[in-house]
């Protein structure tokens, strides 16, 4: 609905892709793990390899929770805007479909966070 | 010899009708629309502002007095309280990270009251509502300034309290304060008495002012307690205003009440959002508690807010919708919240630590159903991991909310395990929400929410960084920059609690008052 205003209300969204420098924002977040308080928030190029993530990036992000080094990535499975979704590691963000804003979180099968908590 | 004539007194009433109304007219030479340009386009109708109550028949000339009467014994107080060294009686060093939440968090936010009430006051063509605008709007810059004054004093010995206004526009965390005011404030002056004047200051302002000024006291803050007090008078005016308001708009078109209501459903869970800060505050950040978060929601909300509702209900309006949310939401809140800030405690402007072993088993006694299992596990952990100089500092951006701007960190209803994500395509972008309440206000006013200075985002287009920083450089280092931008000094005015010169300087100060040293 429009906003109830005196003259004309259009604004230019704040967070539009060409205010990132070349960079888009991805969200990813891990599931059962909420030691991590949210989900995190990355500019990335699109044409970054998505395995390149999980490589370089995930390990800074997650690596503190000693799950972490027990992920096997094969097994883990993903969602993306909480439907089902496959990427694949050796394509580049774009050519996964990954655009602007995406978000997505991955499962590790058998790891549930501290004592099974989901923490 | 002339005999001297007594002059006739005016009654209060009397007083009160020429000193207000009296002192309103017709005009006769410009259009009532040009000179109320605002009071319209809202869609709220009103037939007939001599309706319009006034409980309190408060004169410009009798606040003037009382106030300057208040203000002298506040001052007294605290001056007797800075001389006497007092901030070395609070219970622990911990407690003066609550003093700098509410300088940074809420004080600004009565300054925004202060022009929102002026703002609001101008427009009503009702001399009534004008009037009582006027003085909330002065009691509200009134209580900026002595915050700011009873806190001052503590900002000559402990950290993080500097800047507290240039961290308010700035600071990730503050954003959501600053959002939430931002927001009331460039509604229309209907919306904006019925967010500020009704939803916050007579729904919850209990659950803002008590837990604070109460948690003041317990904790041996007589500068912060002494303010409580001192406002108390302005805020009962306040709340009467706020109900007032409501009744007078209700009552003058049936029309009104779906507008009404829908504000009343924004607002309510808008305050709630920012009282996420006040949760935690309550069963974290006073080293003696008042009562629990969860105890207080139950009071201030349930059963007050409850008995108000049903009030209300011979003029339609309901207890807002998002009440069945927060009441699951009530035993994790604090939890979440006070998890977060351990998470990202380098870039906040106070301290977080773990709670020690007393606090768990109080945690747990206060909340059975949740503390034991989804937080005792995390926070042990925690715990073992900074005894072994391990302490977790998460430094990977969070993602937010649109609407409320806090990192996405609360549950689904129901489920305590699973991160609540909801998500709306406009206009070709993707926009992201904590919860089902986040994303409706946004898709009634999507224009209005697109414009969010989102802290993240924002940090990631480069624009909190102090002038001529040069990102890319090699070896750049984005958080040390983003602390300069916020006047924030790394190790000192962040991390944990425990090491801080905060806590160092307040043991050795404590000592050489109590010891031979």
């Amino acid at each position: 609905m429009a906003v109830a205003a005196v003259t004309k209300y259009e604004f230019e969204p704040k967070d539009k892709l060409e205010n990132f420098h070349g960079n888009q924002l991805l969200y990813i977040g891990w599931e059962d793990h909420l030691l991590f308080c949210s989900p995190f928030a990355f500019p990335f190029p699109p044409t970054m390899r998505f395995g390149d993530i999980i490589d370089n990036v995930l390990p800074g992000a997650f690596g503190y929770h000693p799950d972490f080094a027990k992920i096997d990535w094969s097994q883990a499975y993903w969602f993306k805007s909480g439907k089902p979704w496959t990427p694949d590691f050796d394509k580049s963000l774009a050519d996964n479909g990954l655009k602007h804003k995406d978000v997505i979180r991955f499962h590790t099968p058998g790891l549930q966070g501290i004592k099974g908590s989901c923490n | 010899m002339d005999m001297q004539v007594a002059k006739k007194k005016l009654g209060l009433k009397e007083r009160y009708a020429v000193m207000t109304r009296g002192l309103d007219w017709t005009p006769s030479y410009q259009k009532m629309e040009d000179i109320y340009p605002y009071i319209a386009y809202e869609g709220i109708k009103i037939h007939d502002w001599d309706k319009w109550e006034d409980p309190f028949r408060l004169t410009m000339d009798a606040y003037w007095k009382y106030q300057a009467e208040k203000e002298r014994k506040l001052y007294s107080v605290l001056d007797a309280y800075t001389q006497n060294n007092g901030h070395l009686n609070v219970t622990d060093a911990r407690y003066l990270n609550t003093v700098k939440l509410f300088l940074s968090g809420i004080s600004p936010l009565e300054y925004m009251a202060h022009r929102g009430f002026a703002h609001a006051g101008r427009q009503f063509p009702g001399p009534g509502p004008r009037v009582a605008c006027l003085m909330q709007s002065l009691d509200e810059i009134r209580h900026a300034q002595t915050q700011v004054h009873a806190v001052s004093n503590y900002n000559k010995y402990y950290n993080g309290m500097h800047d507290f206004h240039h961290a308010h526009d700035r600071v990730w965390f503050l954003s959501v304060p600053k959002s939430f005011f931002d927001d009331a404030i460039t509604a229309g002056p209907f919306e904006f008495m019925v967010s500020i004047g009704f939803s916050f200051e007579y729904v919850l302002t209990n659950l803002l002012f008590v837990p604070f000024v109460s948690g003041a006291a317990y904790n041996g803050d007589m500068a912060a307690m002494t303010f409580g007090f001192s406002a108390q008078s302005d805020e009962a005016r306040h709340m009467t205003l706020g109900l007032e308001v409501i009744k007078f708009i209700l009552e003058q078109d049936p029309d009104n009440a779906p507008i009404v209501q829908r504000w009343i459903d924004k607002w309510t869970w808008r305050g709630y959002r920012v009282l996420t800060l006040v949760a935690m505050m309550m069963d974290y950040m006073l080293p003696k508690r008042t009562m629990s978060w969860k105890e207080s929601w139950e009071i201030y909300f349930e059963e007050n807010g409850g008995a108000l509702f049903k009030d209300l209900a011979r003029y339609g309006i309901k207890m807002p919708k998002c009440a069945e949310q927060i009441a699951l939401e009530k035993d994790h809140l604090s939890h979440q919240a006070w998890s977060t800030f351990y998470n990202l405690a380098a870039a906040a402007n106070f301290h977080t630590w773990m709670p020690d072993d007393d606090e768990m088993e109080w945690l747990s006694a206060k909340y059975p159903n949740s503390f034991d299992k989804h937080y005792r596990p995390r926070y042990e952990f925690w715990r073992e991991q900074a005894a072994k100089g391990n302490r977790f500092y998460n430094k990977t951006l969070p993602m937010l909310c649109q609407t409320c701007q806090i990192p996405m960190i609360f549950t689904e209803p129901g489920d305590p395990t699973k991160i609540c994500y909801r998500e709306v395509d406009y206009k070709n972008e993707k926009y992201h929400f904590c919860s089902d309440h986040c994303k409706e206000i946004f898709e009634h006013e999507p224009e209005k929410y697109v414009q969010a200075w989102l802290p993240v985002h924002q940090i990631y287009q480069g624009n909190c960084f102090p002038e001529g920083t040069d990102p890319t450089v090699e070896g750049f280092d984005p958080l040390a920059a983003v602390l300069k931008y916020y006047h924030l000094e790394h190790g000192r005015d962040n991390l944990d609690f425990e090491g801080s010169e905060d806590q160092k300087n307040f043991a050795e100060w404590r000592g050489q008052a109590t010891k031979n040293i």
